[in-house]
Protein backbone atom coordinates (compact mmCIF):
# COMPACT_ATOMS: atom_id res chain seq x y z
CA UNK A 1 0.00 0.00 0.00
CA UNK A 2 2.79 2.41 0.93
CA UNK A 3 4.65 1.53 -2.27
CA UNK A 4 1.52 2.18 -4.31
CA UNK A 5 1.05 5.60 -2.71
CA UNK A 6 4.72 6.41 -3.37
CA UNK A 7 4.36 5.50 -7.03
CA UNK A 8 1.21 7.61 -7.37
CA UNK A 9 2.81 10.58 -5.60
CA UNK A 10 5.98 10.30 -7.68
CA UNK A 11 3.97 10.12 -10.87
CA UNK A 12 1.97 13.19 -9.88
CA UNK A 13 5.09 15.17 -8.99
CA UNK A 14 7.12 14.16 -12.00
CA UNK A 15 4.25 14.19 -14.45
CA UNK A 16 4.64 17.87 -15.21
CA UNK A 17 8.40 17.60 -15.74
CA UNK A 18 8.23 15.13 -18.59
CA UNK A 19 7.78 16.42 -22.11
CA UNK A 20 5.95 13.85 -24.15
CA UNK A 21 6.56 13.64 -27.87
CA UNK A 22 3.84 14.62 -30.30
CA UNK A 23 1.37 11.77 -30.90
CA UNK A 24 3.27 9.80 -33.48
CA UNK A 25 0.41 7.81 -34.98
CA UNK A 26 -1.80 10.29 -36.77
CA UNK A 27 -5.52 9.70 -37.20
CA UNK A 28 -5.11 9.08 -40.92
CA UNK A 29 -2.60 6.31 -40.12
CA UNK A 30 -5.07 4.26 -38.10
CA UNK A 31 -6.89 2.49 -40.88
CA UNK A 32 -5.28 -0.85 -40.04
CA UNK A 33 -6.24 -0.50 -36.39
CA UNK A 34 -9.92 -0.11 -37.24
CA UNK A 35 -10.02 -3.40 -39.15
CA UNK A 36 -12.34 -5.91 -37.40
CA UNK A 37 -9.46 -8.36 -36.97
CA UNK A 38 -7.72 -5.81 -34.74
CA UNK A 39 -10.61 -5.51 -32.30
CA UNK A 40 -10.30 -7.28 -28.98
CA UNK A 41 -13.98 -8.01 -28.94
CA UNK A 42 -16.55 -8.05 -31.71
CA UNK A 43 -19.21 -10.09 -29.96
CA UNK A 44 -20.19 -8.96 -26.50
CA UNK A 45 -22.40 -11.98 -25.87
CA UNK A 46 -19.73 -14.50 -26.85
CA UNK A 47 -17.16 -12.82 -24.65
CA UNK A 48 -19.50 -12.58 -21.72
CA UNK A 49 -20.46 -16.25 -21.96
CA UNK A 50 -16.82 -17.27 -22.21
CA UNK A 51 -15.88 -15.10 -19.26
CA UNK A 52 -18.72 -16.57 -17.22
CA UNK A 53 -17.42 -20.08 -17.91
CA UNK A 54 -13.93 -19.11 -16.76
CA UNK A 55 -15.18 -17.38 -13.62
CA UNK A 56 -17.30 -20.36 -12.62
CA UNK A 57 -14.79 -23.11 -13.50
CA UNK A 58 -11.54 -21.46 -12.43
CA UNK A 59 -10.29 -19.80 -9.27
CA UNK A 60 -9.02 -16.57 -10.81
CA UNK A 61 -11.15 -13.60 -11.77
CA UNK A 62 -10.91 -10.01 -12.87
CA UNK A 63 -8.89 -7.79 -15.23
CA UNK A 64 -10.50 -9.38 -18.25
CA UNK A 65 -12.14 -6.29 -19.65
CA UNK A 66 -15.45 -8.13 -19.65
CA UNK A 67 -18.05 -7.40 -17.03
CA UNK A 68 -20.66 -9.79 -15.86
CA UNK A 69 -22.69 -10.82 -12.88
CA UNK A 70 -24.34 -13.74 -11.27
CA UNK A 71 -23.08 -17.01 -10.05
CA UNK A 72 -24.46 -20.02 -11.87
CA UNK A 73 -22.11 -22.07 -9.76
CA UNK A 74 -24.27 -23.61 -7.07
CA UNK B 1 -12.64 -2.71 -22.40
CA UNK B 2 -13.29 0.88 -23.19
CA UNK B 3 -11.25 0.81 -26.31
CA UNK B 4 -13.02 -2.15 -27.77
CA UNK B 5 -16.51 -2.00 -26.38
CA UNK B 6 -16.76 1.64 -27.23
CA UNK B 7 -14.97 1.26 -30.50
CA UNK B 8 -12.95 4.37 -29.90
CA UNK B 9 -9.30 3.64 -30.34
CA UNK B 10 -7.95 3.63 -33.84
CA UNK B 11 -11.16 4.61 -35.57
CA UNK B 12 -11.33 8.26 -34.77
CA UNK B 13 -10.10 11.21 -36.75
CA UNK B 14 -9.18 13.62 -34.03
CA UNK B 15 -6.78 16.50 -33.94
CA UNK B 16 -5.88 16.29 -30.28
CA UNK B 17 -2.64 17.90 -29.18
CA UNK B 18 0.24 16.56 -27.17
CA UNK B 19 1.15 17.87 -23.79
CA UNK B 20 3.78 20.53 -23.98
CA UNK B 21 6.78 21.56 -21.93
CA UNK B 22 7.72 21.26 -18.29
CA UNK B 23 8.61 23.87 -15.69
CA UNK B 24 11.77 23.67 -13.65
CA UNK B 25 10.14 23.35 -10.26
CA UNK B 26 8.35 20.10 -9.82
CA UNK B 27 6.13 21.33 -7.02
CA UNK B 28 4.65 24.23 -8.95
CA UNK B 29 4.24 21.92 -11.89
CA UNK B 30 2.40 19.48 -9.73
CA UNK B 31 0.01 22.23 -8.62
CA UNK B 32 -0.47 23.27 -12.21
CA UNK B 33 -1.03 19.67 -13.20
CA UNK B 34 -3.59 19.25 -10.45
CA UNK B 35 -5.33 22.49 -11.42
CA UNK B 36 -5.50 21.32 -15.02
CA UNK B 37 -6.96 17.99 -13.99
CA UNK B 38 -9.47 19.63 -11.67
CA UNK B 39 -10.55 22.18 -14.25
CA UNK B 40 -10.86 19.50 -16.89
CA UNK B 41 -13.00 17.30 -14.68
CA UNK B 42 -15.06 20.26 -13.54
CA UNK B 43 -15.72 21.16 -17.15
CA UNK B 44 -16.46 17.57 -17.94
CA UNK B 45 -18.89 17.10 -15.08
CA UNK B 46 -20.45 20.48 -15.76
CA UNK B 47 -21.06 19.50 -19.32
CA UNK B 48 -22.33 16.12 -18.27
CA UNK B 49 -24.74 17.54 -15.78
CA UNK B 50 -25.90 20.33 -18.04
CA UNK B 51 -26.15 17.97 -20.96
CA UNK B 52 -26.11 20.86 -23.35
CA UNK B 53 -22.86 20.70 -25.23
CA UNK B 54 -22.57 18.71 -28.40
CA UNK B 55 -19.82 16.11 -28.40
CA UNK B 56 -16.81 17.84 -29.81
CA UNK B 57 -14.32 15.08 -29.22
CA UNK B 58 -13.79 12.06 -31.38
CA UNK B 59 -14.70 9.29 -28.97
CA UNK B 60 -17.61 7.35 -30.40
CA UNK B 61 -20.46 5.42 -28.89
CA UNK B 62 -20.88 1.73 -29.73
CA UNK B 63 -22.80 0.98 -32.91
CA UNK B 64 -26.52 0.42 -32.73
CA UNK B 65 -26.86 -3.33 -32.86
CA UNK B 66 -28.91 -6.39 -32.13
CA UNK B 67 -27.38 -9.78 -31.32
CA UNK B 68 -28.94 -13.14 -30.73
CA UNK B 69 -26.95 -16.17 -29.67
CA UNK B 70 -27.37 -19.75 -28.62
CA UNK B 71 -24.66 -21.19 -26.41
CA UNK B 72 -23.76 -24.66 -25.22
CA UNK B 73 -21.33 -25.73 -22.51
CA UNK B 74 -20.95 -29.47 -22.12
CA UNK B 75 -18.37 -31.10 -19.89
CA UNK B 76 -17.71 -32.74 -16.55
CA UNK B 77 -21.31 -33.87 -16.25
CA UNK B 78 -22.64 -30.34 -16.63
CA UNK B 79 -24.59 -29.22 -19.65
CA UNK B 80 -25.67 -25.58 -19.85
CA UNK B 81 -27.52 -24.31 -22.88
CA UNK B 82 -29.63 -21.34 -23.70
CA UNK B 83 -30.29 -18.27 -25.78
CA UNK B 84 -29.15 -14.71 -25.19
CA UNK B 85 -30.11 -11.46 -26.84
CA UNK B 86 -28.55 -8.02 -26.84
CA UNK B 87 -30.03 -4.80 -28.15
CA UNK B 88 -28.20 -1.49 -28.24
CA UNK B 89 -29.62 1.81 -29.48
CA UNK B 90 -28.23 5.33 -29.37
CA UNK B 91 -30.19 8.49 -28.78
CA UNK B 92 -29.15 11.76 -30.37
CA UNK B 93 -25.60 10.41 -30.88
CA UNK B 94 -24.88 11.15 -27.25
CA UNK B 95 -26.40 8.33 -25.22
CA UNK B 96 -26.40 4.64 -26.02
CA UNK B 97 -28.78 2.34 -24.17
CA UNK B 98 -28.37 -1.42 -24.04
CA UNK B 99 -30.24 -4.39 -22.69
CA UNK B 100 -29.24 -8.05 -22.47
CA UNK B 101 -31.15 -11.16 -21.58
CA UNK B 102 -29.34 -14.43 -21.00
CA UNK B 103 -30.59 -17.88 -20.16
CA UNK B 104 -28.66 -20.90 -18.85
CA UNK B 105 -30.64 -24.14 -18.67
CA UNK B 106 -28.35 -26.28 -16.53
CA UNK B 107 -28.37 -30.04 -16.23
CA UNK B 108 -25.93 -30.78 -13.45
CA UNK B 109 -24.35 -34.14 -12.75
CA UNK B 110 -20.90 -32.81 -11.88
CA UNK B 111 -18.48 -34.84 -9.79
CA UNK B 112 -19.53 -32.94 -6.65
CA UNK B 113 -23.15 -33.76 -7.35
CA UNK B 114 -22.72 -37.42 -8.23
CA UNK B 115 -20.40 -37.95 -5.23
CA UNK B 116 -22.49 -36.35 -2.52
CA UNK B 117 -25.93 -35.50 -3.98
CA UNK B 118 -28.32 -36.21 -6.84
CA UNK B 119 -28.24 -34.78 -10.36
CA UNK B 120 -30.57 -31.82 -10.85
CA UNK B 121 -31.81 -29.36 -13.45
CA UNK B 122 -32.34 -25.66 -13.02
CA UNK B 123 -32.44 -22.43 -15.02
CA UNK B 124 -30.51 -19.24 -14.52
CA UNK B 125 -31.59 -16.00 -16.15
CA UNK B 126 -29.51 -12.85 -16.27
CA UNK B 127 -30.67 -9.39 -17.25
CA UNK B 128 -28.35 -6.46 -17.87
CA UNK B 129 -29.14 -2.83 -18.60
CA UNK B 130 -26.58 -0.21 -19.56
CA UNK B 131 -26.35 3.43 -20.51
CA UNK B 132 -23.29 5.01 -22.14
CA UNK B 133 -23.06 8.78 -22.20
CA UNK B 134 -20.66 10.48 -24.60
CA UNK B 135 -19.19 13.71 -23.26
CA UNK B 136 -16.44 15.18 -25.46
CA UNK B 137 -13.68 12.55 -25.47
CA UNK B 138 -15.15 10.68 -22.54
CA UNK B 139 -17.73 7.95 -22.20
CA UNK B 140 -19.52 7.52 -18.89
CA UNK B 141 -21.16 4.13 -18.49
CA UNK B 142 -23.72 3.05 -15.96
CA UNK B 143 -24.83 -0.57 -15.73
CA UNK B 144 -27.14 -2.79 -13.75
CA UNK B 145 -27.22 -6.57 -13.79
CA UNK B 146 -29.37 -9.17 -12.10
CA UNK B 147 -28.97 -12.93 -12.20
CA UNK B 148 -31.63 -15.25 -10.81
CA UNK B 149 -31.46 -18.94 -9.97
CA UNK B 150 -33.90 -20.83 -7.76
CA UNK B 151 -31.39 -20.73 -4.91
CA UNK B 152 -29.19 -17.76 -5.81
CA UNK B 153 -29.86 -14.14 -6.73
CA UNK B 154 -27.08 -11.74 -7.65
CA UNK B 155 -27.44 -8.10 -8.61
CA UNK B 156 -25.00 -5.26 -9.05
CA UNK B 157 -24.50 -1.74 -10.33
CA UNK B 158 -21.43 -0.45 -12.09
CA UNK B 159 -19.97 2.88 -13.12
CA UNK B 160 -17.20 3.19 -15.69
CA UNK B 161 -15.40 6.16 -17.20
CA UNK B 162 -13.24 5.94 -20.31
CA UNK B 163 -11.51 8.93 -21.82
CA UNK B 164 -9.21 9.43 -24.77
CA UNK B 165 -6.09 11.49 -24.35
CA UNK B 166 -2.84 12.16 -26.14
CA UNK B 167 -4.24 12.78 -29.58
CA UNK B 168 -6.49 9.75 -29.34
CA UNK B 169 -3.55 7.39 -28.99
CA UNK B 170 -4.32 6.58 -25.38
CA UNK B 171 -7.54 5.51 -23.72
CA UNK B 172 -7.67 5.57 -19.94
CA UNK B 173 -10.53 3.86 -18.14
CA UNK B 174 -11.60 3.14 -14.61
CA UNK B 175 -14.67 1.61 -13.08
CA UNK B 176 -16.39 0.29 -10.02
CA UNK B 177 -19.02 -2.37 -9.45
CA UNK B 178 -20.90 -3.07 -6.27
CA UNK B 179 -22.92 -6.24 -6.12
CA UNK B 180 -24.90 -8.29 -3.67
CA UNK B 181 -25.81 -11.98 -3.66
CA UNK B 182 -28.55 -13.78 -1.80
CA UNK B 183 -27.69 -17.42 -1.18
CA UNK B 184 -30.33 -20.05 -0.66
CA UNK B 185 -30.57 -23.80 -0.36
CA UNK B 186 -33.03 -26.15 -1.95
CA UNK B 187 -35.76 -27.51 0.33
CA UNK B 188 -35.00 -24.75 2.80
CA UNK B 189 -37.31 -21.75 2.51
CA UNK B 190 -35.89 -18.23 2.47
CA UNK B 191 -32.26 -17.20 2.12
CA UNK B 192 -29.59 -18.72 4.28
CA UNK B 193 -26.96 -16.02 3.83
CA UNK B 194 -25.68 -13.24 1.59
CA UNK B 195 -22.46 -11.95 0.04
CA UNK B 196 -21.23 -8.52 -0.97
CA UNK B 197 -18.69 -7.76 -3.68
CA UNK B 198 -16.67 -4.67 -4.55
CA UNK B 199 -14.80 -4.50 -7.84
CA UNK B 200 -12.38 -1.70 -8.74
CA UNK B 201 -10.80 -1.69 -12.17
CA UNK B 202 -8.56 0.49 -14.31
CA UNK B 203 -7.29 0.16 -17.83
CA UNK B 204 -4.95 1.76 -20.31
CA UNK B 205 -5.01 1.16 -24.05
CA UNK B 206 -2.17 2.56 -26.12
CA UNK B 207 -1.63 2.77 -29.85
CA UNK B 208 2.07 2.11 -30.34
CA UNK B 209 2.19 2.14 -34.11
CA UNK B 210 -0.20 2.07 -37.08
CA UNK B 211 -0.15 -1.73 -36.68
CA UNK B 212 0.23 -2.29 -32.95
CA UNK B 213 -2.09 -1.87 -29.96
CA UNK B 214 -1.36 -2.77 -26.34
CA UNK B 215 -3.55 -2.60 -23.27
CA UNK B 216 -3.08 -3.03 -19.57
CA UNK B 217 -5.97 -3.87 -17.24
CA UNK B 218 -5.95 -4.20 -13.48
CA UNK B 219 -8.74 -5.17 -11.14
CA UNK B 220 -9.11 -5.55 -7.39
CA UNK B 221 -12.05 -7.48 -5.98
CA UNK B 222 -13.15 -7.72 -2.37
CA UNK B 223 -15.83 -10.09 -1.13
CA UNK B 224 -17.56 -10.42 2.16
CA UNK B 225 -20.17 -12.88 3.31
CA UNK B 226 -20.99 -16.43 2.30
CA UNK B 227 -18.38 -17.42 -0.28
CA UNK B 228 -18.93 -21.15 -0.63
CA UNK B 229 -21.64 -23.59 -1.61
CA UNK B 230 -24.16 -25.00 0.84
CA UNK B 231 -24.13 -28.27 -1.11
CA UNK B 232 -20.41 -28.91 -1.36
CA UNK B 233 -18.71 -31.30 1.04
CA UNK B 234 -15.15 -31.38 2.27
CA UNK B 235 -13.34 -34.50 3.47
CA UNK B 236 -11.75 -34.68 6.90
CA UNK B 237 -10.19 -38.01 7.87
CA UNK B 238 -12.14 -39.48 4.97
CA UNK B 239 -15.51 -38.32 6.28
CA UNK B 240 -17.71 -35.85 4.44
CA UNK B 241 -18.33 -32.55 6.26
CA UNK B 242 -19.76 -29.23 5.10
CA UNK B 243 -17.05 -27.00 3.72
CA UNK B 244 -16.01 -24.02 5.83
CA UNK B 245 -14.70 -21.02 3.87
CA UNK B 246 -13.46 -17.66 5.18
CA UNK B 247 -16.09 -14.94 4.94
CA UNK B 248 -13.77 -12.44 3.27
CA UNK B 249 -11.64 -12.62 0.17
CA UNK B 250 -9.52 -10.04 -1.58
CA UNK B 251 -7.90 -10.48 -4.97
CA UNK B 252 -5.75 -8.62 -7.47
CA UNK B 253 -5.36 -9.30 -11.16
CA UNK B 254 -3.40 -7.63 -13.89
CA UNK B 255 -3.57 -8.35 -17.60
CA UNK B 256 -1.37 -7.29 -20.49
CA UNK B 257 -2.59 -7.63 -24.04
CA UNK B 258 -0.98 -6.95 -27.41
CA UNK B 259 -2.56 -6.99 -30.86
CA UNK B 260 -0.47 -6.72 -34.00
CA UNK B 261 -1.48 -6.33 -37.59
CA UNK B 262 0.60 -9.03 -39.30
CA UNK B 263 -0.45 -8.29 -42.86
CA UNK B 264 3.19 -7.84 -43.82
CA UNK B 265 3.72 -11.55 -43.09
CA UNK B 266 0.31 -13.05 -43.89
CA UNK B 267 -2.08 -10.88 -45.92
CA UNK B 268 -4.90 -9.28 -43.91
CA UNK B 269 -4.15 -11.00 -40.62
CA UNK B 270 -3.54 -10.13 -36.98
CA UNK B 271 -1.90 -11.73 -33.97
CA UNK B 272 -3.03 -11.33 -30.37
CA UNK B 273 -1.18 -12.27 -27.18
CA UNK B 274 -2.46 -11.92 -23.60
CA UNK B 275 -1.14 -12.69 -20.16
CA UNK B 276 -2.88 -12.33 -16.79
CA UNK B 277 -1.45 -12.74 -13.33
CA UNK B 278 -3.81 -13.30 -10.42
CA UNK B 279 -3.37 -13.69 -6.68
CA UNK B 280 -5.61 -13.43 -3.66
CA UNK B 281 -5.44 -13.64 0.11
CA UNK B 282 -6.62 -17.25 0.02
CA UNK B 283 -3.19 -17.89 -1.49
CA UNK B 284 -4.52 -18.80 -4.91
CA UNK B 285 -2.07 -17.71 -7.60
CA UNK B 286 -2.94 -18.10 -11.26
CA UNK B 287 -1.37 -17.51 -14.64
CA UNK B 288 -3.41 -17.20 -17.81
CA UNK B 289 -1.84 -16.99 -21.25
CA UNK B 290 -3.70 -16.80 -24.52
CA UNK B 291 -2.68 -16.28 -28.11
CA UNK B 292 -4.92 -15.89 -31.11
CA UNK B 293 -4.78 -15.21 -34.81
CA UNK B 294 -7.41 -13.70 -37.10
CA UNK B 295 -7.48 -13.51 -40.88
CA UNK B 296 -9.76 -12.35 -43.65
CA UNK B 297 -10.14 -15.49 -45.75
CA UNK B 298 -12.13 -13.50 -48.27
CA UNK B 299 -13.74 -10.06 -48.08
CA UNK B 300 -16.79 -11.38 -46.19
CA UNK B 301 -15.25 -14.17 -44.14
CA UNK B 302 -13.04 -13.85 -41.06
CA UNK B 303 -11.43 -16.89 -39.43
CA UNK B 304 -9.96 -16.89 -35.95
CA UNK B 305 -8.11 -19.44 -33.83
CA UNK B 306 -6.92 -19.35 -30.24
CA UNK B 307 -4.94 -21.33 -27.70
CA UNK B 308 -5.36 -20.70 -23.98
CA UNK B 309 -3.50 -22.05 -20.98
CA UNK B 310 -4.55 -21.49 -17.38
CA UNK B 311 -2.86 -22.77 -14.24
CA UNK B 312 -3.37 -22.10 -10.55
CA UNK B 313 -2.13 -23.14 -7.14
CA UNK B 314 -4.43 -24.27 -4.35
CA UNK B 315 -5.97 -22.18 -1.61
CA UNK B 316 -4.46 -22.33 1.87
CA UNK B 317 -7.39 -24.23 3.32
CA UNK B 318 -7.99 -26.57 0.39
CA UNK B 319 -7.52 -30.23 1.10
CA UNK B 320 -8.43 -33.31 -0.86
CA UNK B 321 -8.70 -35.21 2.41
CA UNK B 322 -7.72 -33.20 5.48
CA UNK B 323 -5.72 -35.00 8.14
CA UNK B 324 -6.29 -32.39 10.82
CA UNK B 325 -9.25 -30.38 12.07
CA UNK B 326 -8.91 -26.76 10.94
CA UNK B 327 -11.10 -23.67 11.16
CA UNK B 328 -11.48 -23.54 7.39
CA UNK B 329 -11.58 -26.50 5.07
CA UNK B 330 -12.73 -26.88 1.48
CA UNK B 331 -12.70 -29.48 -1.24
CA UNK B 332 -13.87 -27.06 -3.89
CA UNK B 333 -11.90 -28.19 -6.93
CA UNK B 334 -11.87 -24.60 -8.25
CA UNK B 335 -9.59 -23.89 -5.27
CA UNK B 336 -7.28 -26.85 -5.91
CA UNK B 337 -4.11 -27.01 -7.99
CA UNK B 338 -5.00 -27.58 -11.61
CA UNK B 339 -4.49 -26.41 -15.15
CA UNK B 340 -6.68 -25.90 -18.17
CA UNK B 341 -5.73 -26.06 -21.82
CA UNK B 342 -8.08 -24.85 -24.52
CA UNK B 343 -8.10 -24.53 -28.28
CA UNK B 344 -10.80 -22.71 -30.19
CA UNK B 345 -11.87 -21.47 -33.60
CA UNK B 346 -14.37 -18.93 -34.83
CA UNK B 347 -15.80 -18.03 -38.24
CA UNK B 348 -17.65 -14.80 -39.01
CA UNK B 349 -19.52 -14.30 -42.26
CA UNK B 350 -20.90 -10.93 -43.32
CA UNK B 351 -24.11 -11.29 -45.27
CA UNK B 352 -24.03 -9.64 -48.73
CA UNK B 353 -26.63 -7.29 -50.18
CA UNK B 354 -27.60 -5.43 -47.04
CA UNK B 355 -28.74 -1.80 -47.27
CA UNK B 356 -26.06 0.85 -46.93
CA UNK B 357 -25.15 1.54 -43.32
CA UNK B 358 -26.30 -1.83 -42.07
CA UNK B 359 -24.50 -5.13 -41.63
CA UNK B 360 -25.65 -8.64 -40.84
CA UNK B 361 -23.12 -11.17 -39.54
CA UNK B 362 -23.30 -14.84 -38.72
CA UNK B 363 -20.70 -16.18 -36.31
CA UNK B 364 -19.97 -19.67 -35.08
CA UNK B 365 -17.37 -20.53 -32.48
CA UNK B 366 -16.19 -23.77 -30.90
CA UNK B 367 -13.76 -24.32 -28.07
CA UNK B 368 -12.39 -27.52 -26.56
CA UNK B 369 -11.20 -27.34 -22.97
CA UNK B 370 -9.22 -29.84 -20.91
CA UNK B 371 -9.31 -29.61 -17.13
CA UNK B 372 -6.58 -31.53 -15.31
CA UNK B 373 -6.57 -31.54 -11.50
CA UNK B 374 -3.44 -32.32 -9.53
CA UNK B 375 -4.85 -32.91 -6.06
CA UNK B 376 -8.55 -33.49 -6.45
CA UNK B 377 -9.32 -37.18 -6.38
CA UNK B 378 -12.18 -38.75 -8.30
CA UNK B 379 -13.60 -40.87 -5.48
CA UNK B 380 -15.15 -43.25 -8.01
CA UNK B 381 -11.77 -44.26 -9.43
CA UNK B 382 -9.24 -43.07 -6.86
CA UNK B 383 -7.33 -41.19 -9.55
CA UNK B 384 -6.78 -37.44 -10.04
CA UNK B 385 -9.89 -35.96 -11.60
CA UNK B 386 -9.85 -34.78 -15.21
CA UNK B 387 -12.45 -33.94 -17.78
CA UNK B 388 -12.93 -32.30 -21.15
CA UNK B 389 -15.56 -29.73 -22.08
CA UNK B 390 -16.90 -28.29 -25.30
CA UNK B 391 -18.20 -24.76 -25.75
CA UNK B 392 -20.25 -23.91 -28.83
CA UNK B 393 -21.77 -20.55 -29.68
CA UNK B 394 -23.77 -19.37 -32.68
CA UNK B 395 -24.45 -15.66 -33.05
CA UNK B 396 -26.49 -13.59 -35.46
CA UNK B 397 -25.69 -9.92 -35.14
CA UNK B 398 -26.81 -6.87 -37.02
CA UNK B 399 -25.62 -3.28 -36.89
CA UNK B 400 -27.85 -0.51 -38.11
Amino acid sequence: MRATLLIIASTALLGGCVTLPEPWVKPYERERLSDPIMLVSRHALIDKHREHIHTVREGARGATGVQGGGCGCN
Amino acid sequence: MAATEHGAVGTRASTGSARTGGLPIALSLSKRWCATIVSRWRALLGTALAGSAAPTGAAVLPDDRAEATFHVYDGGGVRATGPAVLVRKSIADRVSLSAQYYVDAVSNASIDVVTYASPFKETRTATDFGADWLVRDTILSLSYNRSVEPDYIAEGVGLDVATEVYGGMTTVSMGFTRSRDLVGKKLQPGWIDRALHWQYRAGLTQILSPRWLVSLNAEAVSDEGYLGSPYRAARVFGAAVLERNPRTRSSRAIKLRSINDTSAIVPRSSFRAEYRYYRDNWDVKAHTAEIGVAKHLEPRLIAEALVRRYSQTQALFYSDNAQAETVFVSRNRQLSTFHTTAVGAKLTYTWPGMPAGTELRLTGSVERKQFRFSNFTDLRTGRPYAYDANVVQVVVSGTF
